[in-house]
């Protein structure tokens, strides 16, 4: 197959579900079935789509791209003409990320069949998942920062709108609004970053930006520049990929239907972030990689705290999303490029998986309580369930193979990734001396298997809340299983790797080459070779060290949970002040909420009182001199100009009124008058 | 490039047509209103058609802004002509029309919104003939303002569209109606006093030599911009002196008073509030322009040593507009009062954007009045429509609204989300561009105009939030959802936020030559 052929293919993954979502927005409601199977059968065939791309792609070493003039820019001094293309890049990374996100999206329209039927806005629904897939494959086979960044804001819009699916709740309209505005505030750093590439180098293809910084061409000609772009941009995935301190909104997203945490919030969209630094990894420097690394560890461990003591079945999942993605960017912080981002592919199925088999546990559950009539009872509190193991069979296994998983025990697709992962940063501990990295990545592994397997225990096991509702539960349909048991299947090592103890001979770890940094050499990171050679010292330390941990993690639960050897309850009350902290997310909300929302809205506030009253106050001011300026010149009118007037006016009239009375009409006194005044004027004119 | 009909041409057609519209109302009897709104339809219809055929034959190459020989379907009459006035020499006052890269999209902007605003009238009810005979009228002026060369004709019609927005707002508006058209009237004719008194100043300084040989003074736009023309002794001779820099603040002032920028922008949010739909439609749609536009045409070239010496001057009251607008319109509990502060925010990306006198700015700056332009029509419109239904406009007074008018919903998101800046609508373009092109020339000020995006985005999501999800209450469930009429005003603005979102190729072709041409003039004459 010719490799241009490549970029037709990739265009069809792309364009396939937006056709999706056109159609069911505008016809969805007079389609059978409300035109679920109109979205599930475009994705599936984009699906077959991109398998096709992944093994034409993986046959061959080159990477293939191609891009359209978006907007042109004509005769700028010094530069000339810009154009600003948009277009495609395949490479193996592209093409792994490719499949992933259908397959999952894929799954996740199927199960979505069961789980959402006779949902008030069910064609709706899956318009908006067909959505989601178009904005996520933009992000994926992009060749340019700026497409990028439209389907990253993209992916934000559809994100929003599955949150608030349920919008009539106040508490899902809040989550969605929640995510959107915790994500710009990412994005907005993501924008200063590229505007500060583009600025300078008048491109935002990845290709022209790393040849020119290769070509030693810097931002504004300063390594610091560099390093504040790289990190910049990286804000974008802090606000998607959930890092801390942009945490706050992935929990609250789960207000949204549980297959779309599976899918979006927890193996694709919030892997965003991953895939954005393991794309841009060359043009990281050294200071802004140790920047990556230290978020990633410090959300890795944050979430962890956190998931360890709460009791929703599905936010406990959303903090161990956060704790895991947190992985991943530790993983690429570090340089183990290939680890990172195996770590998204694998996690990608098993947190799928997780989530979708909670939702059949909640969907279950809340067949059950309806059938109780019982609207009060949570179905997604795991202080309600218990002993759901023999009902939910299928669901029970498929849940237990994606909890070893997830917690890293040997022969599981998370155990080849997170190894590597813990080898990386010890790898790089002894290369730098960021011991803490390490230790804390050790510390989380033991943690997640505690957390993941309490949950597993306190879901599955024991004795269930209410007896009497044991029986009610049954197992889900066939359209929601058959997605459990094909990522079940995707959680055994061997589709990764033939070797259950090295993911680094597998086709993926092979495939997924880490790229040579184009940043100068006085600030780039250690180089693979480098750090391999690094690795390959510690790695059987860490084997041993990851499954002693995991295992011990996950004894530690059985015994707290299952065998009750020590009270859970003690345990917390003897950590007082740290278990409240964890329970309540260590007041991140309410810290946010007090000086960010608060301190938003007051400066509302003040703004608009400003506008009110001091600048419409002199305005209006200027207006009332005005008119008291012309009061006064009016009352000087009246009283001095038209009283000089009216004065002369009233001399006049006072004159004439006392002439009048001389004209009595008599005509007698008129003869006196005549008479009088012939002889005055008689003798005036003799005697002169 | 010309094109006549019946020997008149194009531009003056495009011009007057609503005059022609507006005497042809005067004469239909005042009860028959349908005849009255048709006219104005039509009227506005026809120069919507006459747009659309000069875009067809707009020759994207010729550049305009300074150069009289390619500008595009000029025409060119003496008007006023005085001939050997002592001290002076000759006075001519020109009849000159002419469109580049510049006004294109204005003037298609203009002949839309009016259309649309014709549609969106068509719920008013009280003294129809006398409001669509002044509506005509104000279609004229802004017309004029984009398409007039000449400074003297350029502020007839600037003047002209006064009177029929003050009768406007002060007749058919709501219940303060009297203070906001007062306070509007007051506001921009400060900015025409001051516009009259640096036109005079340029007038007295500016004559060239005609083929006669005769010294003659001119209002022509064009020989403003040429420094050479200036007369030694003049009182704007020179370059960077005080008497420039103090006409260049005055002429700035009037048309920022016009834009608005902060702090000469407090007559917008009563105006909008107290004025009917179409008119708050044409306000936000067309009248903003006409100050950036102004600035553009007539500040930036005529004065390019003022625009280069207060360029930070003008990104920082950008700035200011942007965070302040947004910040403000979050305070809001009125809708429509909201959307007037959004608007000072977006218009604040406009004055950013050029005042980096950069092509990219530049480009973004005009591509996002257009699309400020189109956006904010359409939320106008959208406040209007619940506020026909329900004779409310509170935030607070909704709920639910999704569930009871969805295409009426979807429709709103699609203007919100443009208005929020979402890539794939025609705002994001227009904002990229403005910033990258801002952030060239301003690093500190740019990024913080950078974060009103986020204020943006929550004042929209929270408008939305409280507006079209939540519960409905009783009261709204016999709301209607969109009728024919108001589909139709809606629906063309929707292609085209969608399509120059999408695809703003085109859109940026049209004016690059013109801009790229205006940005190297004001560089090199600036500095």
């Amino acid at each position: 197959m010719a490799l241009e052929t490549l970029i037709q293919l990739s265009l069809a993954t792309l364009f396939l579900p937006l056709a999706g979502f056109l159609l069911l927005i505008f016809f969805g409601k007079r389609l059978q079935r409300q035109g679920d199977w109109l979205g599930t059968a475009f994705v599936s065939v984009a699906f077959a789509i991109s398998l096709v791309i992944l093994f034409a792609k993986l046959a061959v070493p080159e990477t293939v791209s191609a891009g359209f003039t978006w907007a042109t820019f004509g005769g700028i001094p010094g530069i000339g003409e810009v154009n600003v293309e948009l277009g495609i890049l395949i490479d193996n990374l592209s093409a792994i990320m490719l499949v992933v996100v259908m397959l999952i999206s894929m799954l996740v329209h199927f199960f979505s069949m069961g789980y959402l039927e006779g949902d008030v806005r069910y064609s709706r629904y899956f318009a908006y998942l067909g959505l989601f897939t178009f904005s996520m494959i933009g992000i994926v086979i992009t060749h340019n920062l700026l497409m990028m960044y439209i389907f990253w804001e993209l992916v934000g819009l559809s994100s929003y709108l599955l949150i608030g699916h349920w919008y009539e709740k106040k508490s899902a309209s809040n989550a969605a609004m929640k995510a959107f505005i915790v994500n710009r505030i990412g994005d907005a750093g993501m924008f200063i970053g590229i505007m500060i590439i583009f600025v300078h180098f008048s491109t935002f293809s990845f290709d022209a930006i790393f040849g020119a910084i290769s070509a030693g061409n810097l931002p504004f000609e300063s390594q610091a520049w560099l390093t504040a772009a790289g990190i910049l941009i990286f804000c974008g995935a802090i606000g998607k990929s959930a890092q801390f301190p942009l945490h706050v909104w992935l929990p609250d997203a789960m207000e949204g239907p549980t297959p779309v945490s599976a899918l979006i919030h927890a193996a694709t969209m919030v892997a965003a972030g991953v895939f954005m630094v393991a794309r841009l990894f060359p043009i990281f420097t050294a200071d802004a990689l140790l920047v990556i690394a230290y978020i990633g560890a410090v959300t890795a461990l944050l979430a962890a705290t956190i998931a360890i003591t709460q009791y929703d079945i599905k936010k406990v999942l959303a903090w161990s999303t956060i704790s895991q993605l947190g992985y991943m960017i530790m993983a690429l912080g570090v340089g183990a490029y290939a680890a990172g981002f195996m770590h998204l592919v694998t996690h990608a199925a098993f947190k799928a998986g997780l989530f979708l088999g909670s939702g059949a546990v909640i969907y279950a559950m809340h067949a059950a309580l309806h059938k109780q009539h019982d609207h009060d009872t949570d179905a997604q509190d795991i202080r309600n369930m218990g002993g759901l193991k023999s009902r939910l069979p299928v669901t029970y296994w498929t849940f237990l193979i994606f909890t070893l998983a997830i917690s890293g025990i040997p022969l599981t697709s998370g155990f080849l990734s997170k190894d590597e992962i813990l080898a990386g940063t010890l790898a790089f501990s002894t290369l730098s001396g960021h011991w803490l990295l390490p230790l804390i990545a050790f510390t989380v592994a033991g943690m997640t298997a505690f957390y993941m397997f309490r949950l597993f225990i306190l879901t599955f096991h024991g004795e269930h809340d209410r007896p009497e509702r044991l029986p009610l539960i049954n197992e889900v349909p066939g359209v929601m299983s058959i997605p459990l048991i094909v990522l079940a299947t995707l959680s055994i090592f061997v589709f990764y790797s033939f070797n259950p103890f090295g993911a680094s001979s597998g086709w993926l770890f092979q495939a997924l080459e880490r790229p040579l940094s184009v940043v100068p050499e006085a600030v780039a990171p250690a180089t693979w070779p480098v750090l391999y050679e690094a690795i390959s010292r510690v790695h059987t330390l860490v084997m041993i060290l990851s499954i002693v941990i995991a295992v011990a993690g996950l004894a530690f639960a059985w015994l707290v949970y299952h065998k009750k050897a020590f009270s859970a309850d003690k345990m917390a009350a003897a950590m007082g002040p740290l278990y409240r902290g964890s329970s309540n997310k260590w007041y991140f909300d309410e810290m946010y909420e007090a000086v960010f929302v608060n301190g938003t809205l007051a400066l509302t506030r003040i703004s608009n009182w400003f506008d009110a009253r001091i600048i419409d106050g002199i305005v209006n001011g200027a207006g009332s001199v005005t008119q008291g300026v012309s009061r006064i010149s009016g009352w000087i009118d009246n009283t001095f100009i038209d009283g000089l007037v009216n004065y002369l006016a009233n001399i006049t009239g006072t004159i004439g009124m006392r002439l009048r009375k001389i004209q009595t009409g008599n005509i007698q006194t008129y003869l006196v008058f005549a008479v009088f005044g012939f002889l005055i004027i008689t003798i005036v004119l003799l005697t002169f | 490039m010309e094109f006549q009909i019946f020997g008149i041409g194009i531009l003056t057609w495009i011009v007057f047509l609503p005059i022609v519209g507006m005497l042809i109302v005067l004469l239909i009897p005042s009860d028959n209103k349908n005849a009255i709104r048709w006219t104005a339809a039509g009227a506005t219809g026809l120069q919507l058609l006459l747009a659309v055929i000069l875009l067809g034959l707009f020759d994207r190459t010729a550049i305009g802004i300074n150069d009289p020989g390619s500008f595009q379907f000029v025409e060119q009459f003496d008007w006023i002509i005085v001939e050997a006035v002592p001290w002076v020499g000759k006075i001519e006052i020109l009849y000159f029309l002419g469109i580049d890269g510049l006004s294109i999209l204005m003037v298609l902007l203009t002949a839309l919104i009016s259309v649309i605003g014709v549609i969106s009238s068509w719920s008013i009810d009280r003294m129809v003939k006398g409001y669509f005979a002044l509506y005509l009228l104000l279609v004229t002026g802004m017309m004029g303002v984009f398409v007039a060369l000449d400074f003297f004709l350029f502020f007839i019609f600037w003047e002209v569209m006064l009177l029929p927005m003050y009768f406007l707002i002060g007749i058919w508006g709501g219940p303060r109606r009297e203070y906001a058209a007062i306070k509007f009237f007051i506001y921009t004719f400060v900015g025409g006093v001051l516009m009259l008194l640096v036109m005079l100043g340029l007038y007295f300084s500016v004559a060239y030599t005609n083929v006669a040989g005769e010294q003659v003074h001119t209002f022509n736009l064009l020989h403003m911009m040429n420094s050479a023309n200036f007369v030694e002794g003049s009182i704007f001779y020179g370059v960077d002196t005080t008497w420039r820099h103090i006409a260049w603040v005055a002429l700035f002032i009037s048309f920022a008073i016009k834009v608005p920028l902060f702090p000469f922008h407090t007559w917008l949010p009563d105006a909008h509030v107290e004025a009917p739909t179409p008119i708050s439609v044409i306000l936000a749609g067309v009248l903003l322009k006409l100050g950036t536009y102004g600035m553009l045409r007539i500040l930036f070239p005529i004065m390019p040593d003022g625009t280069v010496y207060f360029m930070y001057l003008m990104a920082a009251l950008g700035m200011i507009s942007i965070i302040y607008g947004a910040l403000c319109a979050m305070a809001q509990d009125d809708f429509k009062k909201l959307i007037a502060y959004s608007s000072i925010s977006h218009m604040g990306i406009v004055m950013l954007g050029m005042a980096s006198l950069t092509n990219q700015g530049t480009v973004g700056a005009v591509l996002q009045m257009f699309n400020h332009g189109t956006i904010t029509a359409m939320l106008f419109l959208i406040v209007g429509v619940l506020y026909d239904r329900t004779h409310k406009r509170g935030l607070y007074d909704f709920g639910g609204i999704a569930n009871q008018m969805p295409k009426y919903t979807g429709i709103a998101m699609v203007a919100m989300f443009a208005a929020l800046g979402l890539p794939g609508l025609s705002g994001f373009v227009s904002e990229l561009f403005s910033f990258l092109g801002a952030f060239d020339a301003f690093r500190v000020i740019t990024i913080i105009s950078v974060t009103g995006i986020i204020l943006t985005a929550a004042y929209i999501l929270w408008t939305i939030q409280r507006v079209f999800l939540g519960e409905l209450s009783d009261e709204h469930k016999t709301l209607t959802d969109l009728t024919g009429r108001e589909l139709l005003m809606f629906v063309p603005l929707l292609l085209i936020v969608i399509f120059l979102g999408v695809y703003p190729g085109p859109a940026i072709e049209l004016m690059n030559a013109s801009l790229s041409h205006l940005v190297e003039f004001v560089n090199v004459a600036g500095r």
